[in-house]
């Protein structure tokens, strides 16, 4: 069974996130540079960041009862609103046309329930350890939205989270791919899920690294990547999951193939906490080897959809990685960042920017880096400024993601031509 | 608290809780077998009645043999009797 000629294709995609929660309307407005970033009034004003990206069109009640709702934290509830999305587009069926020990999950989350452990820390305060809710503990570990959506559709194949911060998504995707590739399962539900507005604690650790962006004045205008005038993240919440299945079971079954996962490439930098590799290395690195495993040189790939979080450091450094791994190719390529729109929402930014990769290679368009108005020279490539680009020769597709402890991932998406 | 204000309040919390219908909260409703409960639902049906009726922690082999509305009622009733509420 195991054989690494397994190719890997995508046959599903679903999406929750700030401009969108079906593909069509976040596709569109991620098209038109629509902003899904607004002012968190139900932040005090001795917060530096009080702004960010919650979910829009999201109706739960469409997916989960009432008492399911209670029973999860709510990046679970993103979890599984964009898992029956990939599983409806996929058209795969547990046991109908998968067996379910053959399909496996690995929806990941960076942080996992923390406005859950804030909430019942509050309540052990104020009423002792025994008020504390038996759901703490199911409710906060990050494992659970791939538990949970396996449940749902009662996948048995490999089921687990990957932690890399807010290069989790992506991680996932790649290594899931993997799994399918050495022949442990058919099919994988891959991605990110993360609540990073609810919890007020993380607002306010990553405000005081000072991390986030403090222009709450101009909620939209905000999350500015690559922009001179960048001064920060801008958190948001969201998933974005993608069905992940083995090449020919996809083609026997008829089903459509949006696009081939052709290389995964994971790299650590070893050098800090939280800042990047000041040269760029580590991320080259991840890129490199996605591009060895795919075995496309640099000047195959026709757009990069960039970590590109907003930060002084993040947007300077990814751009030296892709010199590093692209070479001269980095100055001819298409480069834009989405989190200019979404604002971060870190481990599910992997998920959901795979999905604005697919979408790129699909339709032959990319979407832009919007508030991008002011030059920066450590910041010389072509970032798409405030429009989205049509692509027509767009075959390849690079994911890039970059999480705190020095964790990186890239992943390649191609044309499926056969 | 009279018996019927009791269980008003003990039915409104289980439909809360539970996520079922009223008219499925009748006294001889079991919560896993009826309602569909399962024993973390349980625990965190338990610790509301304490906060909603201001009781002091209900004993586990209690918890244990109140396995229906009624007797969940039941008890809450006695219980307020006895801190002198009834």
């Amino acid at each position: 069974m195991c054989s690494f000629e397994r190719r890997v294709v995508v046959t599903g995609l679903g999406v929750v996130s700030p401009v969108g929660s079906t593909l069509e309307s976040a596709w569109a407005n991620l098209l038109a540079g629509v902003s899904g970033i607004q002012l968190l009034e139900e932040l005090g004003e001795d917060f530096r960041c009080r702004i960010g990206g919650k979910v829009s069109g999201l109706d739960m009640t469409q997916y989960l009862s009432v008492k399911e709702q209670q029973r999860l934290d709510s990046f679970c509830w993103y979890a599984v609103a964009a898992g029956d999305q990939a599983m409806a587009q996929s058209g795969l069926k547990t046991g109908e046309n998968i067996a379910p020990e053959r399909f496996g999950t690995m929806i990941s989350s960076g942080i996992g329930g923390l406005a859950t452990i804030s909430a019942q820390q509050k309540r052990m305060d104020q009423a002792g350890p025994r008020q504390v809710s038996p759901l703490t503990i199911p409710m906060m570990i990050a494992d659970m939205a791939s538990g949970f959506v396996a449940i749902r559709h009662h996948l048995q194949g490999p089921n687990f989270g990957v932690v890399s911060a807010c290069a989790s998504g992506l991680h996932s995707i790649g290594e899931a791919y993997w799994v399918i590739k050495r022949g442990d399962a058919e099919a994988m539900l891959a991605g990110g899920a993360e609540e990073g507005v609810a919890a007020s604690l993380g607002i306010a650790g990553f405000g005081s690294m000072r991390a986030l962006s403090g222009n709450n004045a101009d909620p939209t205008g905000a999350s500015r990547p690559f922009d001179a005038l960048r001064d920060g993240f801008v958190p948001a919440a969201g998933s974005g999951v993608l069905v992940l299945e083995e090449l020919e079971h996809a083609k026997a079954r008829g089903a459509e193939i949006l696009a081939e996962v052709s290389g995964y490439g994971a790299s650590g930098d070893a050098y800090h906490i939280t800042a990047p590799t000041a040269d760029g290395s580590g991320a080259a690195r991840a890129i490199k080897i996605a591009m060895e495993h795919a075995e496309l040189p640099a000047e195959a790939i026709g757009y990069v959809n960039a970590h590109g979080t907003s930060t002084h450091m993040n947007d300077a450094v990814e751009t030296k990685a892709l010199k590093l791994a692209l070479g001269d190719h980095a100055y001819h390529t298409a480069i834009s960042s989405t989190k200019s729109m979404t604002g971060h929402m870190l481990g599910a930014a992997g998920g959901f920017e795979s999905v604005v990769c697919v979408q790129a290679i699909r339709n032959r368009v990319a979407p832009g880096t919007i508030n991008l108005h002011n030059p920066d020279p450590e910041c010389d490539l072509d970032y798409l400024p405030n429009a989205s680009r049509e692509l027509p020769e767009l075959r390849h597709a690079l994911k890039v993601n970059m999480g705190f402890g020095g964790h990186n991932a890239a992943v390649i998406y191609s044309r499926y031509e056969g | 608290m009279d018996a019927a204000t009791v269980a008003d309040r003990v039915k409104s919390i289980i439909v809360e809780q539970l996520g079922v219908r009223e008219d499925q909260v009748v006294p001889e409703a079991r919560f896993i077998e009826d309602l569909n409960a399962d024993s973390l639902d349980t625990v965190e049906l338990v610790m509301k009645f304490e906060a909603e009726f201001g009781l002091p922690t209900i004993p586990d082999d209690v918890v244990e043999n109140m396995q229906t509305v009624g007797k969940a009622a039941e008890y809450i009733e006695k219980a307020l009797a006895e801190k002198g509420e009834a």
